[in-house]
């Protein structure tokens, strides 16, 4: 074996660790550091381990209500109690850079992840949604990283067994050559049955579960922590791992198995940094120490250094903590499995990581300083200069419209509108037998039942009886808003994650947030990253929806440069009763539509048209301020519309976003889907000439929030009204459903009349993409 | 009456299969293992969807040299009834139970959807009890569900009126267009000559209650009942 090299400057340089962080491992060793102790410093010191430039900020989240049983950064993932002695954990996280180099593999193991994170608590994942954002896909490359990102979360969770059940998709330049893919999962368990990721007990003995480690995946975690360059793209294909779903699927039934005998102690995933992070983790969680020797890892290949054995990232791999004395359990339900186990070292008093290989002293680390004593930065944040033109722009130059039919369409057209049925025909979203709202409406809604939770099998009484539970996922970020102002935009993200909710019914209960930045080294983009943490910390205590945990991805800039800023909020809420699960589209013929919220905010002057999906695909430009965020006016919005869809009058609720109320209500007309190829068409005849507007295309498509359409029958149409007049919601009748012969949009305003064949509008919206990717 | 659901490594609509028989008809139902070399006391097998054994190297092709595989096709030579769904289908094709193959989707890439169904023939343990003229509304989820066999088998099918179901579009025509898969001549599920070894693609256990958007799956489940209810001996 060739012998270490010695530690220089440039090797500390290579490991992406600047001198004085070099300077703080050397006055927190008393000593330099060896090898393979540098490379675990610059794992569990890079961003994607430490947080070290974000976790000042994220600080100001809200992470406590009294739902929260295990809170934000305590373990790998938040747990909320939903009542009935039952609790959901759930996560978001990302894959960007390993998705960019190798989108398959890159995304399918974002995923596999995720879930891991989920069942290393306990519980038994259930259900995921994802969010994704590329370029736009007249680039043949962006259009090889979207087939690629799509074919890999469908093989890894079909195969794995969890239904996809929502999520959101968005095309912007900004993310070409720097896709995002931020995967979340949710799982439910028992509040006794709460697993922790420390190393609890001296003496106990320390297993490694799952495949062979390999050379793949190496430093992936420091990896994600640069920007990417052409070059990075190849030199470090190596450092995207390769995903196996079925291997998960075992791992993920024998640790529940196992963890069901109580002979669990602690139990940690080996994600990012691998067998490092997991053994350091779990001892500074713990307070105590850990001691494994890597001879007795199993490893794929025979001539692995430690270094490479303790930083790679071969996915699948669990660290389960064992009480002493109960070994053969864990032997059993691993055989039984047929899966790869090892007792590997034990847990010590010493507060020590310790990595021995056959015998001889590898690593001598203090495990608690490693992982929770990285530095913590305080970047600089300058207002980027962009923001002067948007501030300054106005609508002087942009004509009003004659005649909106052509826009509606070429609206409906543009893909991230459009209808991403070529995405989630390919997931599938209803194993699991759970799922009663499907993609395609505002927000994804499943129930929980005894097969939900972990540790039902042959159990006879399966796991007894438990009133039905009804969970509602929504994930959504408008970054243009947020690239235009990072502040307003956060914000708005949260408010339109709980306008989702609220229009299917539910109450929001908590919330996960990925931040997607760029460079934190850039003034300009660290403010919009400060900026944006602020508006979602806002936002999530406004509705009572506290941060459960999240991800931090920087670096997502190439040298074309840095992606709009995202920070993509991914919020769960319950349901009490099923007969409140409410879908987007119209129900019946005659039935009244009306618009909840202001139709425009009189304080803007661009009408809701800054940063519009309109001024961007009809007038190519992507500037303005966009429309602002009152927190408190959505909050009401959202609690008026759960007691008007609580009381039984709504039937169908649907919130105005991109495209604005024209696009809303085209929606409605025609996204109903009854099975393959038959969408359910319905027409509408609406009227907007009594609603006060200067101009035609800020009322059609001005992107002004908190504006919900909802419908009702006729007889309950002017209690509903009534009902949120006294809440504080305007609320204003703007049509009727079906009234028109055939299935025809019809709108009328004070200049005009307009109708629009729905089938026509459906194609548009249902087949741009699958054209787009033929 | 009592039911066993074969659990293979990779299996995944298992809980599924067991929920319906075990929750929504009320039937002792158990999950057998796949290293099990007997179905026990069941009155009927049900091989559920996923991905045996990771579907590496072929689907079902090696969930077909499980132990438990060689009790199910000695408890189906006996003339016990079997029903395979989705990678369940795949299996008993590999195992030879049933003709034919499941070969890649023509579009190449999975599909979870809603499909609508004829009933080809009533006439068969699966299909008993499905009103004549109903078409049914049932979800497909999978990748490899282009099911294929040479022209003799195929007249053979149709010869001897195996043909369980095929896809339909809404209103009921058989067209190419209703055809997610590329399957030959529509076909969508399948008996053996015996007509108590059925297979199918689409997922009736995801369409058995209202609260999932529909219960057509039901007749198929509830077809089978009654005719174990009125074969008492058959198993």
């Amino acid at each position: 074996m060739p012998s270490d090299p010695a530690i220089t400057p440039e090797l500390v340089a290579e490991h992406n660790l600047t001198p004085e962080e070099y300077e703080g491992i050397l006055e927190l060793l008393g000593r330099e550091p060896n090898y393979t102790e540098l490379g675990i410093f610059s794992v569990m010191w890079s961003e994607h381990c430490s947080y070290k430039n974000t976790r000042a900020l994220l600080k100001g989240f809200p992470t406590q209500s009294p739902r929260v049983l295990v809170a934000a950064g305590e373990e790998n993932a938040g747990i909320l109690d939903i009542g009935d002695d039952l609790a959901i954990s759930f996560k978001i996280e990302s894959h960007n850079h390993p998705s960019a180099v190798e989108p398959f593999q890159g995304a399918a193991t974002g995923v596999g992840g995720i879930i891991r994170d989920i069942f290393t608590m306990g519980a038994r994942p259930v259900c995921a949604i994802n969010s994704l954002r590329f370029g736009e896909l007249g680039n043949a490359d962006v259009r090889r990283l979207f087939r690629g990102v799509v074919s890999g979360i469908a093989h890894y969770g079909n195969c794995f067994g969890i239904p996809t059940v929502g999520g959101e998709v968005y095309f912007d330049k900004s993310y070409e050559g720097n896709p995002l893919v931020n995967a979340f999962a949710l799982g439910v368990l028992r509040h006794d049955q709460i697993a922790r990721g420390a190393a609890k007990g001296v003496g106990n003995p320390v297993f490694y579960v799952g495949p062979a480690t390999g050379r793949d995946g190496l430093a992936g975690a420091a990896f994600a922590s640069q920007d990417l360059t052409e070059e990075s793209a190849e030199h470090q294909r190596g450092a995207v791992q390769v995903g196996d779903p079925f291997m998960e699927k075992l791992c993920m039934e024998a640790c529940l198995e196992l963890l069901a005998t109580g002979a669990v102690a602690g139990i940690q995933d080996m994600g990012a940094a691998g067998l490092t992070c997991s053994t350091c983790e779990t001892a500074a969680r713990g307070g105590t120490g850990i001691e494994i020797d890597l001879a007795k890892v199993p490893q794929r290949s025979p001539d692995m250094t430690p270094y490479e054995i303790l930083l790679s990232e071969s996915q699948e791999r669990m660290l389960i903590i064992v009480e002493q004395g109960r070994e053969e359990e864990v032997k059993r339900i691993f055989d039984k499995w047929d899966l790869p186990w090892a007792e590997i070292g034990n847990v010590t008093g010493t507060g020590q990581m310790v990595v021995k290989n056959h015998g001889q002293m590898v690593v001598d680390l203090p495990a608690s300083k490693l992982a929770d004593d990285a530095p913590i930065y305080h970047r600089e944040a300058t207002e980027p200069k962009y923001l002067a033109a948007v501030r300054a722009f106005t609508l002087e130059g942009i004509d009003d419209l004659d005649d909106p039919t052509a826009a509606l369409g070429k609206l409906l057209k543009w893909p991230t509108i459009a209808s991403k049925n070529w995405v989630y025909r390919q997931y599938d979203h209803m194993v699991r037998a759970n799922t009663m709202v499907n993609p395609g409406s505002d927000a994804a809604v499943i129930r929980i039942k005894a097969d939900s939770i972990p540790g039902a099998g042959n159990r006879k009484d399966g796991n007894g009886d438990f009133p039905e539970k009804l969970l509602a996922l929504a994930v959504d970020c408008n970054a243009t808003h947020v690239y235009l102002d990072p502040f307003e935009g956060a914000k708005a993200a949260v408010a339109e994650c709980a306008r989702n909710l609220a229009c299917s019914g539910a109450t929001p209960i908590g919330s996960t947030d990925n931040l997607n930045f760029g460079n934190p080294h850039n003034p300009e983009l660290f403010w919009q990253l400060k900026e944006s943490v602020r508006g979602l910390a806002e936002g999530c205590a406004a509705f009572d929806a506290p941060v459960t945990g999240g991800n931090v991805s920087l670096y997502n800039q190439n040298p074309e440069g840095a992606i709009d800023p995202t920070p993509t909020m991914a919020m769960v809420g319950l349901i009490e009763d099923a007969a409140h699960v409410t879908t987007q589209w119209f129900k019946d013929e005659y039935d009244a539509i009306i618009l909840l919220g202001e139709p425009l905010d009189a304080e803007d002057a661009l009408h809701g048209l800054g940063g519009s999906a309109f001024l961007q695909v009809l007038h190519d430009q992507k500037t303005g301020k966009p429309s602002r965020c009152n927190l408190e006016t959505e909050r009401t919005l959202g609690t008026t519309l759960l007691g008007l869809i609580q009381s039984g009058l709504v039937k169908g609720a649907h919130d105005c976003a991109e495209g604005g109320l024209a696009v809303a209500l085209a929606e409605c007309c025609f996204s109903e889907l009854e099975g393959r190829n038959t969408p359910r068409f319905i027409g509408a005849e609406i009227d907007l000439s009594k609603l006060e507007s200067e101009r035609l295309d800020a009322l059609l498509f001005g992107e002004t929030l908190g504006r919900i359409v909802i419908t009702t029958s006729e007889l309950d149409s002017v209690k509903a009204i009534e009902r949120a007049d006294l809440m504080g919601v305007s609320a204003r009748r703007i049509g009727t459903v079906g009234k028109v012969k055939g299935a025809v949009l019809k709108i009328k305003s004070t200049t005009g009349e307009w109708s629009w064949e729905v089938a026509r509008l459906h194609d548009l919206w249902w087949n741009s993409i699958d054209n787009a990717m033929a | 009456m009592k039911f066993a659901v074969l659990q293979f490594p990779g299996s995944n609509c298992d809980q599924d299969c067991v929920h319906v028989l075990r929750s929504v008809f009320g039937y002792p139902t158990r999950l057998l293992w796949h290293k099990e070399y007997s179905v026990g006391d069941a009155d009927a097998v049900f091989i559920p969807g996923g991905f045996s054994y990771g579907d590496y190297l072929r689907t079902g092709s090696i969930a077909r040299f499980s132990p438990v595989m060689g009790a199910v096709k000695e408890f189906a030579d006996n003339g016990g009834l079997v029903l395979g769904i989705c990678n369940g289908f795949q299996i008993l094709c590999e195992a030879g139970l049933l003709p034919g193959a499941l070969i890649r989707n023509r579009s190449l890439q999975f599909r979870c959807e809603h499909v609508y169904l004829q009933v080809a023939s009533h006439n068969s343990p699966f299909t008993g009890q499905i009103p004549e003229g109903k078409n049914l509304r049932i979800p497909i989820a999978h990748g490899e569900g282009n099911y294929f066999c040479d022209d003799e088998t195929l007249q053979s099918l149709e010869g001897n009126d195996q043909v369980l179901f095929r896809y339909v579009d809404a209103e009921g025509d058989l067209t190419d267009h209703a055809n997610p898969n590329g399957s030959r001549a529509n076909i969508a599920g399948i008996c053996n000559e015996k007509r108590n070894v059925g297979g199918m693609m689409p997922h009736p256990e995801r369409a058995s209650e209202a609260v999932l958007g529909g219960d057509d799956g039901r007749l198929i489940f509830q077809s089978l009942i009654t005719a174990l209810e009125n074969q008492p001996t058959l198993a």
